[in-house]
């Protein structure tokens, strides 16, 4: 079974780019496969990993090691679960920065209260010895976004951080990482299966649909102009306020493909609205259109570019 | 989650004394039963301890003026029918008790850590053949593998503690490994991952903290099964060899020969043994609540 089949991405430093796609869509796996820590019994078939001018996939695990929560660094899904209970905050926003920097424990932990002062965290010095029950679902997620910017990434995952948050944590846990990230000049992968996020935090866009991208671009053009069927779906099931606001809102009829059945052609085939004997035949490629954008869709080349 | 205002305000001013001191009075505080079995398992620690001292005769004292002389202020449990004063070998007994059991736990619970965590941890091929081992090696019964091993080795307290130190850590090394397969899925340990542990420092920092309540409940519940067990050898005549007092043995030899004429013979060594066992085992339950910092602050 292929969980993510030819997917090619690519982020620059400062910028931030979003994935986009429903559950099972391979967003996840996606990100786990950069820094290697796909599960058992996954694994990477082949591919690239170009980072700082060295192939991810080439290293050793020494090496690997070394780029995890050093210059790559990820945040999970749950804020809750993703702290181990048993150690203090000090201690776990410490361990990259004694296991990459090779920190004393006293220094360690003096730049980890620097480290939760600037995720926001009131009265780091005394919540040092504090264990993570002990911090709300938005804390606990700040404590994450602390340890992962320890040691400076270039390159930080955020794994749907804000999905386990309430709104207005999820707006403050956002601007966090955008302001970090901005203010260091390092990339930022966003996994969000929320448009409005994306809208509103992201660079560039990549829409994942059946393990696939199916279409990429800036995040203004992409909003303005989508292409691709399931984006075109995608951006009418979100409600507006604007505009017609009293009818159903609009939603893409079928189920989500399945990962170890795909379908020979265009994995949303079956659930497109204009589908076309050639979309059964095989996968469309993502192909290139203008300098940014790109999309996998037979029909949508058709069209008249606008 | 609604655990956010754990920080009490009456745990504030406590905070300048020592760690051990804060958890002992929450241990009484919370837990008075597994604070009594403390007590009680603490005492008879120092009596094993102080044995030497406490002792008012030689274990090996005869007298014969004084056979099987019930409990006197003379002979505070009594005599057997050489004498020899129980209290003194009740003593020496707890000694003996609690050589065995906390060697023997201790033995026990390093095999099930070793085998429990790499085998939990690694998975894979490694897991499915140690736990097939451990399947296999579980279908003997406890006694008739003793049984086997002691007349092969022959008796004496170190083949017990390495026999009984094998047999509970083999055992118990299946508890270890569920508790690690359960916490080696949270997302915590893939978080650690995620900033580049090794899988050396994962299960020492990650893993190794979190099994520990589990790991804590089986060395207590251990040391007190593992008393039971050198009991149940000394009783068959397979454990430590007369004429050293071990409360099994005491009541296998003078108990139950002389159980008409001198029950204190029996009572002594079965009462004991009882209340250290029961110590342990209540002892282990408090702590196993109290080490887990989930559960502190509620």
């Amino acid at each position: 079974m292929r969980a993510v089949n030819s997917v090619s991405l690519e982020v620059a430093a400062g910028e931030t780019l979003a994935i986009v796609g429903e559950s099972g869509s391979g967003k996840s796996v996606t990100a786990l496969s950069i820094l290697r820590l796909i599960p058992e019994p996954g694994r990477i078939e082949n591919g690239r990993i170009q980072f700082e001018g060295r192939d991810l996939l080439a290293l050793d695990e020494t090496g690997i090691r070394a780029v995890r929560g050093n210059r790559i660094a990820m945040i999970f899904q749950e804020p809750m679960s993703s702290l181990n209970p048993v150690l203090t905050i000090g201690r776990q926003v410490a361990e990259p920065l004694r296991l990459h920097r090779r920190l004393k424990r006293r220094e360690a932990l003096d730049q980890a209260v620097d480290l939760l002062r600037s995720v926001a965290i009131p009265d780091a010095e005394k919540r040092l010895g504090d264990y993570p029950h002990q911090f709300s679902g938005g804390m606990r997620q700040r404590v994450m976004i602390a340890m992962a910017l320890a040691c400076h990434p270039r390159l930080l995952i955020a794994d749907e951080p804000t999905t386990a948050l309430d709104v207005t944590v999820q707006a403050q846990i956002l601007e966090l990482l955008k302001e970090r990230t901005r203010e260091t000049d390092s990339a930022l992968i966003l996994i969000t299966h929320d448009l409005g996020v994306v809208a509103r935090y992201a660079d560039r866009v990549a829409v994942m649909y059946g393990g696939r991208i199916v279409e990429s671009g800036p995040a203004g053009a992409l909003y303005a102009d989508p292409r691709h069927p399931y984006t075109q779906g995608l951006l009418r099931s979100v409600p507006r306020l604007e505009g017609d606001t009293g009818g159903r809102l609009a939603s893409i009829e079928g189920q989500p493909p399945d990962l170890s059945a795909l379908p020979v052609g265009c994995a949303f085939e079956p659930r497109c609205p204009n589908a076309h004997e050639r979309c059964l035949e095989a996968p469309p490629p993502l192909v290139a259109h203008g300098a940014a954008r790109a999309w996998a869709c037979y029909r949508a080349e058709e069209e008249p570019a606008a | 989650m609604t655990t956010v205002a754990a920080a009490a305000p009456d745990a504030l001013p406590v905070r300048d004394q020592p760690r051990w001191w804060r958890f002992t009075v929450r241990l009484f505080r919370t837990k008075p039963l597994g604070a009594a079995g403390a007590v009680v398992f603490v005492i008879f620690l120092f009596a094993g301890i102080f044995a030497g001292v406490l002792a008012p005769y030689g274990i090996n004292e005869t007298d014969l003026a004084h056979r099987l002389e019930p409990p006197s202020r003379q002979f505070l449990l009594g005599t057997d029918h050489l004498g020899r004063d129980l209290f003194s070998r009740v003593l020496m007994g707890a000694r003996l008790s609690m050589i065995v059991g906390f060697c023997a736990a201790a033995l026990a619970t390093v095999v099930s850590i070793l085998i429990g965590v790499l085998s939990g941890y690694l998975g894979g091929w490694f897991d499915m053949l140690t736990q097939r081992l451990v399947d296999a090696w579980m279908t003997f019964p406890d006694l008739v593998l003793l049984i086997v091993i002691v007349s092969v080795v022959g008796p004496g307290i170190t083949q017990i503690v390495i026999i009984l130190g094998l047999l509970y850590g083999i055992a118990g090394s299946r508890i270890v490994r569920g508790a690690v397969t359960s916490v080696r899925e949270h997302v915590y340990t893939h978080a650690a991952q995620s900033v580049g542990a090794g899988t050396f420092h994962i299960l020492r920092r990650h893993i190794l903290p979190n099994v520990m309540p589990v790991v804590i409940v089986l060395f207590t519940t251990r040391v007190g099964a593992v008393i039971l067990s050198e009991a149940a050898l000394s009783f068959l005549g397979l454990g430590v060899p007369p004429p050293a007092p071990t409360w099994g043995g005491m009541l296998s030899g003078d108990g139950r020969t002389y159980l008409y004429l001198g029950p204190w013979l029996a009572l002594a060594p079965g009462i004991c043994l009882t209340v250290v066992v029961y110590a342990a085992n209540v002892f282990g339950d408090a702590l196993r609540d109290l080490l887990d910092p989930r559960m502190r602050g509620t």
